[in-house]
């Protein structure tokens, strides 16, 4: 067997022949979610020689790097030593987050799948709605697609799984849930995550200035609004946006 | 605007060249040319930079037509090729001029090959890449009438060969252990580097899945695991226990566990491999594998040194006057 030594957090650990991860839990859960974006950012603040990018999954700190530059003994030193400085499960967020509201339509035919996560939730289908367009949840990740968030924590009572069965597609800015998360679809893909609200938001904008909409530590709450709402949405925004509002969070 | 003229095209031809990297942290792959072995050496066979974008036909490429002098290049898989009907040699440069009818046609060993051209590919600029991204809809596949731009050629001889290294005879992949290989078990990693394995012919550029000689392979721990970040070259398992190969396009986080990652070095190797060829991997330490991809990066360096000039049977040349005054580099003095 190769998983009996026990594990302790934070671990530093080699992917690839180039790559360093920080991993903070083997599962998700808040504080490790935050640690890996502080942590992150904090290796950001370095500005290291030699590293190639960085980014944060949901419970780790990724370091690509350039090896013939900064060598692997040397970059696990940087890191270990930075992960003595706080605990990082305690740490503040990441600076220059924003707080977004997404316009949303709940339920109908644009998100038919609300009225069965509502009942696997056991709740009525406005019970539903208030619950998940009243949750602040965060950007835990972007992945699986560009410019695709990962949004949590949602109540326990939402901590549904995934189907077995793929809806074949969900449009552009479905919202979608399962495991106490959203996902906020950027393409069009399958998904065995419940299809419960339509926004009008764009994720990714490659010919944009900024191609992409939202970063991890950004948090989001899903304004409910009609379908014919929604609809006059999309016939004036150009931007992408989808009728959303941003503000700096302090 | 000149350049190549798209006449007919194969089901899965793009441009592509190093790829997009630096928007893991924003989900979007790095992209770029599965074999970038095959890019460096068109870029030898040129004289030009390895960054220019080129074609990359999947399997398949095309029939083209010039509308302006060209210089091209043909490396990677080795595709049926001629020139106004006239063969022309995989892994060679050659002069395409203006008129002339170019047609790539099918990849015996069922790769990549790419199609460079002297300039390079003028495609659109997007977030500091011409790489087509399909998965993240940034370019779409090449179409019949596309009318490909070239950029400005520095010029340069024609009529050259490199023996590029040989990638079509599959053979021993080398693999490192990566942060999830401790969810396989000692006697499952050493059955892997045991089995052989045969490339399935389904793949595309976000990955491979490869058909094992006997049974799957499983994490202990069950299927799936908290999603993580993806390296090119990962192997992951997914429900059938068949190892699929993650390229340049696969997402960039995935929740399947990985065995371990391929060596960049061996990749081309692994996407390259005709469908019934042996595929084996092996394990080798980070030092190694750290020493492999120096000398991977001394050979790409050496590539501009290895060109030499193409050696024809006379009457394979139409005019052999004409094409001594494009090529620059007969001598008239080659063996046969």
């Amino acid at each position: 067997m190769s998983t009996t030594t026990p594990q302790t957090w934070p671990q530093i650990r080699n992917a690839g022949v180039d790559g360093m991860l920080v991993s903070f839990a083997d599962a998700l859960s808040e504080p490790s979610n935050r640690a890996a974006l502080a942590f992150r950012e904090r290796i950001e603040r370095e500005g290291w020689d030699g590293v190639l990018e960085t980014s944060s999954t949901l419970a780790s700190a990724f370091v690509r790097f350039d090896p013939f530059v900064l060598p692997h003994v040397e970059l696990r030193m940087r890191l270990e030593a930075l992960l003595t400085e706080v605990n990082w499960f305690n740490a503040a967020p990441p600076n220059e987050r924003r707080f977004w509201r997404i316009p949303a339509a709940f339920g109908g035919e644009l998100a038919p799948q609300l009225g069965g996560a509502a009942e696997a939730a056991g709740m009525t289908v406005a019970e539903a709605v208030t619950s998940l367009s009243s949750a602040r949840v965060r950007v835990t990740t972007l992945g699986f697609a560009a410019g695709q968030p990962y949004l949590g924590e949602l109540p326990e009572a939402w901590n549904l799984p995934r189907q077995s069965g793929l809806t074949p597609k969900v449009p552009v800015g479905a919202l979608v849930v399962a495991i106490r998360q959203f996902v906020l679809f950027a393409t069009s893909a399958p998904t065995g995550w419940q299809h419960v609200a339509q926004t009008a938001f764009t994720c990714f904008r490659p010919d944009s200035e900024t191609p992409f909409a939202l970063r991890a530590g950004d948090e989001v709450q899903f304004t409910p609004i009609t379908r014919e709402e929604l609809e006059a949405i999309r016939t004036r925004d150009t931007s992408g946006d989808g009728g959303a509002t941003v503000e700096p969070i302090r | 605007m000149s350049g190549l003229r798209v006449v007919s095209i194969g089901p899965s031809v793009t441009v592509q060249d190093q790829g997009r990297p630096g928007f893991v942290a924003s989900g979007l792959s790095r992209g770029g040319a599965v074999d970038l072995l095959a890019l460096s050496e068109g870029a030898a066979l040129l004289g030009q930079c390895a960054d220019l974008a080129t074609l990359e036909m999947a399997g398949f490429g095309g029939v083209f037509k010039a509308e302006r002098d060209l210089r091209i290049a043909l490396t990677g898989a080795a595709m049926q090729a001629s020139l106004d009907g006239a063969p022309l040699r995989w892994n060679a440069s050659h002069a395409v001029p203006m008129g002339a009818e170019l047609r790539i046609g099918a990849a015996s060993s069922g790769g990549y090959g790419y199609l460079h051209l002297g300039g390079g590919v003028d495609a659109p600029m997007v977030m500091g890449a011409r790489s087509t991204d399909l998965n993240s809809q940034i370019g779409r596949r090449v179409a019949d009438g596309d009318l490909l731009p070239v950029g400005p050629d520095v010029g340069g001889p024609v009529g050259c060969v490199l023996d590029g290294a040989s990638r079509d005879d599959g053979g021993t992949i080398r693999m490192v252990r990566s942060f999830q290989t401790p969810l396989f078990a000692k006697d499952e990693l050493a059955r892997f580097e045991a089995t052989v394995f045969h490339r399935d012919m389904r793949g595309n550029r976000m990955g491979v899945r490869l058909k094992p000689q006997g049974a799957g392979f499983q994490a202990e721990g069950g299927l799936t695991v908290l999603s993580e970040i993806i390296m090119i070259g990962d192997v992951q398992m997914t429900g059938d226990g068949a190892p699929f190969v993650l390229l340049p396009e696969a997402q960039t986080t995935g929740g399947y566990p990985r065995i371990g990652t391929i060596l960049p070095c061996d990749l081309p190797k692994l996407v390259q491999a005709p469908p019934d060829a042996d595929l084996r991997f092996t394990f080798i330490t980070l030092e190694e594998a750290l020493d492999a991809e120096r000398a991977f990066k001394a050979q790409l360096a050496d590539l501009p040194r290895q060109i030499a000039p193409l050696i024809r049977a006379p009457g394979d040349v139409p005019d052999l006057l004409t094409y001594q005054l494009i090529s620059g580099v007969a001598r008239g003095d080659e063996e046969h």
